[in-house]
């Protein structure tokens, strides 16, 4: 029974880092820009994060400054793929390879591996969390709360503002987009601004919040397993929200495994994240459910005077 | 009515990755009017007008609205000076609502929520529609749409954007004559209305009955602006090809023996969509043109798929005299029996929008061998064979052999879809809607190639919408409505009873 409860209650700690980023992803590919970057713009986050907190000791303003950096880094990927219209698969995969490498040295150069920080402390949310069994869900840090607000407001903006259909037009058909006058380079700049904003943010919560610590590669694959997400999603964020409830599931069952004497490979556990996203990609892919195909120009450049 | 300038073009000059696409055009639309832009395909009629909508920034020139100079820096600005462009594909985002399309094009779109904007829009559009003469559902998205109801889309769409200067783009190619009657009506009445209607069209007919003004365009020049009552039909299409271009006239064929039967052929109806075939029966022989004509969307697009192999599901039989049932066979295997196909859809099925030129064309034969074997590509064969063939077959517009198929006009990629369909020896040639969209000449250059592939012993099937092309065209006639053939004709054909066949029955 505790051990059901503390896994329950270790769920949402897990799965915030991967709603964030899928949520970001959503942003970015929305308006059809491909963004493969995910997993390098975390690791900016996270050290960025662990970086603020070190130096100034408030988790807030470390939040902020780890969306800031992984939107700083951005910029060079929207000049890549937006005003040199790189290949978007190659820019992301590029990006994210320089990422790791570039966090590695800084995290190593600066001495701020495996400095432990204080984080945040949880809030009750009393009588919610004197529930049985699963009271513990009810007790969480500041940022797990503020995550189902993060995506009411980007489902409110993305359905139900005129900005946020000019976006969407831009992602399913910039063309049509450039004729009523939208600036679509401009809007598509921003998407990815914005989108590394919410990736940076699930970067910093991991290391600031979650582990409380930076240690080199410390994403461990989490920036593609939301890139899986965001498909399992067909880019709805409610979707991409219940697809990284799932994900933080199995990932919060691995150490209660442990905790409760159950003796499987470790590297047998490790791979299950990597397998559950196989296996809902395969899902997905069988079922071809009705409802939501991609961003119709999602991955293409935009030029204007090309003519047919 | 007011007889000032609407809209003026001075000495615009254009080019595309060095190609001189505009040079020197000048234009004038008064208020009032409905001014034609009459040309063949790549004149730079297109051009000249994305350039005044604002999507194009020209090189030289200036453009005067109302008399006085303005700078568009973009669609945007365009809109602003009230100038609102239908392009010829259609700009609209198929996953949004009829009223989600319109809105992205306002510029204010009032006050209160989004909610309540898209509400108090989609009460104005049911209006707007209404006054213009036809109803649309505002909140059905655009990928469900007809494509003549996407076309009342885009007008409204710049209408309600407050457009005074409405610019159509070919509007009536993709529209049956009906549609396009009533089209060309409402435009004509808004023009009277007080505003400028400026026609970019190569159909000499629209020209003759709707339009004040004609400015004739030619090899991206501006030739001359009259009034088309002025003129004969001839000598306005003789302004437009810049020759006297030969009318088209029925030439008989010889036929032969029996070359393709198909029996009762219908569509296997799937989940939501009924099957849209149901029964043809169709022979083919050697040595004649078979006309199918009939209103668009009685099936014929299934039934060109199901000939030419494309994605659909069919019951029944396509038998290919002496080899047997066509619909199991490979394309590969469609080719060795000298098939030629030439889908209706220019970049969808039948190019390679994306490939050059050479890759477009060199792919016909890359199975038998002409190119190398799979390991080894005979460059230099394919650069001669393609430059022969844009030779004979007049492709025009070819900047470079490498350069995107995409970026030929219509009738030229047409034209390089018929040289490679028929660079080899033919025996059955299908085509679907051949010359849509295509100006006099090159629907005629089309035109000589299926009779001469039909005089060099082919079975050709002629579907089309277009009665006229089928009349000069086919030997025998059938019509397609609801799916089935419900009438055939022989030579000489009553025009009457084969229209009478096309609107009736069922």
């Amino acid at each position: 029974m505790d051990l059901i409860a503390s896994w329950l209650g270790n769920t949402p700690d897990f799965a915030v880092p991967f709603a964030l980023a899928a949520l970001g992803l959503i942003i970015t590919e929305r308006a059809g820009v491909l963004s493969l970057g995910a997993e390098g713009l975390m690791l900016v986050g996270a050290l960025a994060g662990i970086g603020a907190q070190l130096a100034y000791g408030s988790a807030e303003l470390s939040l902020l400054i780890a969306m800031l950096s992984a939107s700083v880094v951005s910029i060079l990927f929207a000049i890549m793929v937006v005003l040199l219209r790189i290949n978007q698969v190659i820019a992301g995969l590029s990006l994210v390879f320089f990422c790791q490498g570039l966090t590695g040295l800084l995290g190593t150069l600066w001495g701020w591996t495996n400095r432990p920080v204080s984080g945040m402390s949880s809030i009750s949310l009393w009588p919610l969390s004197e529930l049985p069994l699963i009271g513990k869900v009810f007790v969480q840090n500041p940022v797990v709360y503020l995550t189902p607000l993060i995506f009411l407001a980007v489902v409110w903006f993305l359905t139900r503002s005129g900005t946020g259909l000019r976006l969407r037009a831009v992602g399913e058909n910039p063309q049509a987009a450039d004729s009523v006058g939208i600036p679509v380079l401009w809007y598509r700049v921003a998407a990815i601004l914005a989108g590394a904003a919410l990736i940076g943010l699930a970067g910093g919560y991991l290391s600031v919040l979650s582990t409380k610590l930076w240690i080199a590669d410390m994403t461990g694959g989490r920036g593609w397993i939301a890139i899986a997400l965001v498909i399992f999603a067909r880019w709805y964020p409610w979707r991409a929200l219940m697809g990284a409830l799932l994900f933080g599931c199995v990932e919060a069952l691995i150490p209660q495994l442990a905790a409760a004497g159950i003796r499987l490979p470790q590297y047998f556990i490790l791979m299950t994240p990597y397998a559950v996203t196989l296996g809902v990609m395969i899902w997905v892919a069988a079922s071809k459910r009705a409802g939501g195909e991609q961003p119709g120009a999602l991955g293409i450049p935009f030029v204007r005077e090309e003519r047919r | 009515m007011s007889k000032h300038n609407a809209i003026q073009l001075v000495g615009i000059e254009k080019s595309f990755d060095g190609f001189k696409a505009l040079s020197h055009a000048n234009f004038t639309a008064k208020w009032g009017e409905v001014h034609a832009l009459l040309g063949e395909n790549g004149a730079g009629k297109s051009s000249l007008m994305n350039i005044a909508a604002g999507l194009y920034a020209p090189e030289a020139g200036s453009l005067l609205i109302d008399d006085n100079e303005v700078r568009l820096s973009g669609p945007r600005a365009a809109s602003e000076h009230r100038i609102g462009m239908v392009h010829q594909h259609f700009k609209l985002v198929r996953p949004f609502t009829v009223a989600e399309n319109i809105l992205l094009g306002l510029r204010n779109a009032g006050a209160g929520g989004f909610r309540t904007r898209l509400r108090k829009l989609e009460r104005e559009i049911v209006a707007k529609a209404e006054q213009l003469g036809f109803a649309v559902d505002p909140r059905k998205p655009a990928a469900a749409l007809s494509v003549a109801e996407q076309q009342r889309v885009e007008i409204l769409k710049v209408l309600l954007a407050g457009a005074r200067i409405l610019i159509l783009d070919e509007p009536t190619a993709v529209l049956t004559d009906q549609e396009a009657e009533r089209l060309l009506t409402t435009v004509h009445a808004f023009a009277r209305s007080g505003a400028a209607v400026i026609l970019v069209t190569h159909k000499m007919a629209d020209v003759i009955r709707y339009a004040d003004q004609v400015t004739v365009m030619r090899a991206g020049r501006t030739v001359q602006t009259l009034d088309p009552r002025s003129i004969s039909a001839d000598e306005l299409v003789r302004l437009t090809v810049g020759e006297s271009a030969p009318a088209g006239e029925y030439q008989a064929g010889s036929r032969g023996e029996e070359r393709l039967a198909v029996k009762d052929l219908r569509s296997v109806a799937s989940a939501g969509e009924r099957g849209m075939l149901a029964g043809v029966n169709l022979r083919l022989h050697a040595g004649e043109i078979y006309g199918l004509a009939g209103v668009g969307g009685n099936g014929q697009s299934e039934l060109a798929n199901a000939l030419m192999g494309l994605p659909g599901a069919t019951e029944g039989e396509i038998e290919l005299i002496g080899v047997g049932d066509l619909r199991s066979a490979s394309t590969e295997r469609r080719r060795e029996l000298g098939i030629a196909a030439i889908p209706a859809d220019r970049y969808g099925a039948a190019l390679a929008a994306d490939l050059s030129i050479i890759d477009n064309f060199c792919i016909g034969q890359i199975h038998s061998g002409r190119y190398g074997a799979f390991w080894r590509l005979k460059r230099s064969q394919m650069e001669t064979d393609v430059a022969e063939a844009i030779r004979t077959f007049d492709v025009q517009g070819v900047r470079s052999l490498r350069q995107k198929a995409a970026l030929l006009s219509g009738g030229n990629a047409q034209k390089l879809v018929i040289a490679r369909e028929f660079s080899r020896k033919v025996k059955l040639v299908f085509a679907h809607s051949p010359s849509r969209g295509l100006d006099v000449r090159a629907a005629q250059a089309v035109h000589t190639r299926l009779r001469a592939a039909r005089d060099a012993g082919a079975a050709v099937l002629l579907i089309s919408e277009d009665l006229d092309e089928v009349l000069t065209l086919a030997d025998r006639i059938g019509v397609m409505n609801s799916g089935r053939i419900v009438a055939e004709f022989d030579r000489p054909a009553d025009r009457q009873a084969i229209g009478k066949a096309m609107v009736d029955h069922v």
